[in-house]
């Protein structure tokens, strides 16, 4: 069954839509990840414009956290007063994020763009969640290895405008935290992602807060980023595709809840090496096509479609 | 008396129009629903000649269906450090969105260079390249490209031979609207030739719509895109909240 997208401008299989929602929800209900960053590259591959890829993988990124985030609000496991720093660079971020987006989009260069920062950043968090569950699963086979210091005070805590953030036991300056979250506010806007993935080890490692608010606050977070992304692609691109959105959303919350039920019962380190590997599958995939010469030299845009 | 006066008028219009062609099309509207995979347009019609055959020369039909023209920019890429990054571009001025040509033989035989350059019947001579162009060789480079590239996405089609005229009055044949068509008005132009000539020409049309939720969803994001953008937001966050406060309900 084929279902036609009416800002795509083109139909694709609602089964294979329902699958990469699904199979997107079941893995971030696996492993709590968004997913946000398989989704995107996977809806260029079944031929979703990119710029449509994009803005609607970002709709679909808010779904996809908002119960997370209602959940953690009344666990009162979220930092708000770090939340709201950190989205209020995530706005910042999101702004320059949609510049440059509609920018390349005039001089030709968006899906290049695209595709170099998704090999850039799969091959980043692919390498690294490989590392990590090969040397946690060293760990358990070996449980007398050393551990790592968690909490450490960078010259970036010591900047200007100190503030206080009491939830996560902090007192650092204010910039760390605003430049964290621009940084994920840009990548939003340009990949379509929540940005959990570069959010969550930079307020671990980066800003050394307590691991037990720093899911619900980065949830907290991109969820307000991806809805003001949203917005912003929707006003000045007019990309967001809500038939699409539908059928991601739809596969993507079903997905998620057999993913939770799933990852309970599984083993979860094996599990973090395969979702690795396939995020070095995905990225490998679109590094292939941007390094092999391409079998058509030629491509055409036409001016206000994608 | 009256009668009489008729078919003399006929007879001094014949050397005009001795053959007439008369076509229609299997469907005049083309709705581009939810479940739309593409379309096919049965095309078929008639000669009328109120004189007898021609024997030194060959009946010739050509059908050509037009989508709405667009502007286009064709890019080139190049290899840039590595990767392949798109270098070169021309724009062009009006190209047709969807081009499919039907005909009865090899379109070189059966029609002459003026009637295609008067009547703009191949596909090449129905795109309109800008003027400002400084290397017209680079340029047909890229049209060249650009109906290669169309024609591998279905959206440009040639279909030479494909017509059986029976009997040299009758014909038809079927063509594919591929699924990325766009909204618009398509022309069907149906041509009738003799000896590279263009002796009749018929013209129809077919519309091509969204239906009506698709059509509503497009006119709301490029009209409000502010309200679309709260709609989508609205279904991220009802689907995204609804579903789990359903499973939490149903594990309860």
């Amino acid at each position: 069954m084929q279902v036609y997208l009416p800002i795509a401008e083109t139909s694709v299989n609602a089964f294979t839509l329902l699958g990469v929602g699904g199979g997107v929800g079941m893995l971030s209900g696996m492993f709590g990840v968004g997913g946000g960053f398989l989704i995107t590259p996977l809806l260029f591959f079944i031929g979703v414009p990119p710029a449509v890829a994009v803005a609607t993988g970002v709709n679909q990124v808010v779904a996809s956290s908002i119960s997370g985030v209602l959940a953690h609000l009344k666990r009162k496991t979220v930092d708000l007063r770090m939340g709201v720093v950190l989205l209020a660079g995530g706005l910042v971020g999101s702004l320059i994020g949609i510049w440059f987006f509609n920018l390349m989009s005039r001089l030709g260069q968006i899906d290049l763009i695209v595709q170099l920062s998704y090999v850039i950043f799969l091959g980043i968090i692919g390498g690294l969640m490989l590392q990590e569950s090969l040397r946690a699963l060293m760990r358990s086979k070996n449980p007398n290895a050393p551990r790592r210091k968690l909490h450490q005070h960078y010259w970036l805590h010591n900047l200007p405008f100190k503030m206080k953030f009491r939830t996560s036991g902090l007192y650092i300056s204010v910039f760390p935290p605003l430049l964290v979250g621009m940084g994920v506010g840009v990548l939003a806007a340009i990949m379509g992602v929540g940005g959990g993935f570069i959010m969550v080890p930079a307020m671990i490692y980066l800003l050394g807060m307590p691991t037990k608010v720093v899911i619900g606050t980065s949830l907290f977070q991109i969820t307000f980023v991806a809805a003001f992304t949203t917005m912003m692609h929707a006003v000045t691109n007019q990309s967001v595709d809500v038939m699409l959105a539908v059928f991601l959303i739809v596969g993507g919350v079903v997905g998620a809840q057999l993913g939770t039920r799933i990852g309970l019962k599984l083993k979860a380190e094996q599990l973090r090496i395969l979702l690795a590997l396939m995020v070095l599958a995905v990225c490998g995939k679109i590094a292939f096509d941007l390094l092999w010469p391409p079998a058509e030299l030629y491509s055409i845009t036409v001016p206000g479609r994608f | 008396m009256r009668v009489l006066w008729t078919i003399f008028f006929l007879l001094a219009a014949l050397p005009l129009r001795a053959e007439e062609v008369i076509a229609g099309l299997s469907q005049n509207a083309v709705s581009l629903t939810v479940n739309f995979e593409g379309s096919e347009i049965l095309i078929f019609g008639a000669v009328r000649r109120e004189a007898p055959l021609p024997e030194d020369s060959d009946l010739n039909v050509i059908i050509a269906i037009e989508g709405p023209p667009q502007a286009a920019i064709v890019w080139r890429k190049a290899r840039r450090a590595g990767i392949w990054v798109n270098t070169d571009s021309q724009t062009v001025r009006a190209a047709p969105s969807f081009y499919a040509v039907a005909s009865t033989g090899a379109l070189s035989d059966i029609l002459s260079i003026d009637s295609d350059l008067t009547h703009r019947i191949s596909t090449r001579l129905a795109i309109f390249e800008a003027r400002n162009g400084a290397d017209r060789t680079d340029q047909a480079g890229f049209t060249e490209a650009l109906i290669r590239v169309r024609e591998s996405e279905g959206l440009y089609q040639s279909h030479e031979g494909s017509i059986a005229l029976e009997r040299e009055t009758l014909f038809s044949t079927r063509l594919t609207l591929p699924k990325t068509i766009v909204e618009g008005r398509y022309s069907a132009r149906i041509f009738l030739l003799r000896d590279g000539d263009v002796i009749d020409e018929f013209e129809t049309f077919i519309d091509v719509r969204k239906a009506v939720l698709e059509r509503w969803l497009t006119n709301l994001a490029y009209d409000q895109p502010f309200v679309y953008g709260l709609l989508s937001l609205f279904i991220a966050v009802f689907f995204g909240w609804g579903a789990s406060a359903l499973f939490r309900l149903l594990r309860n």
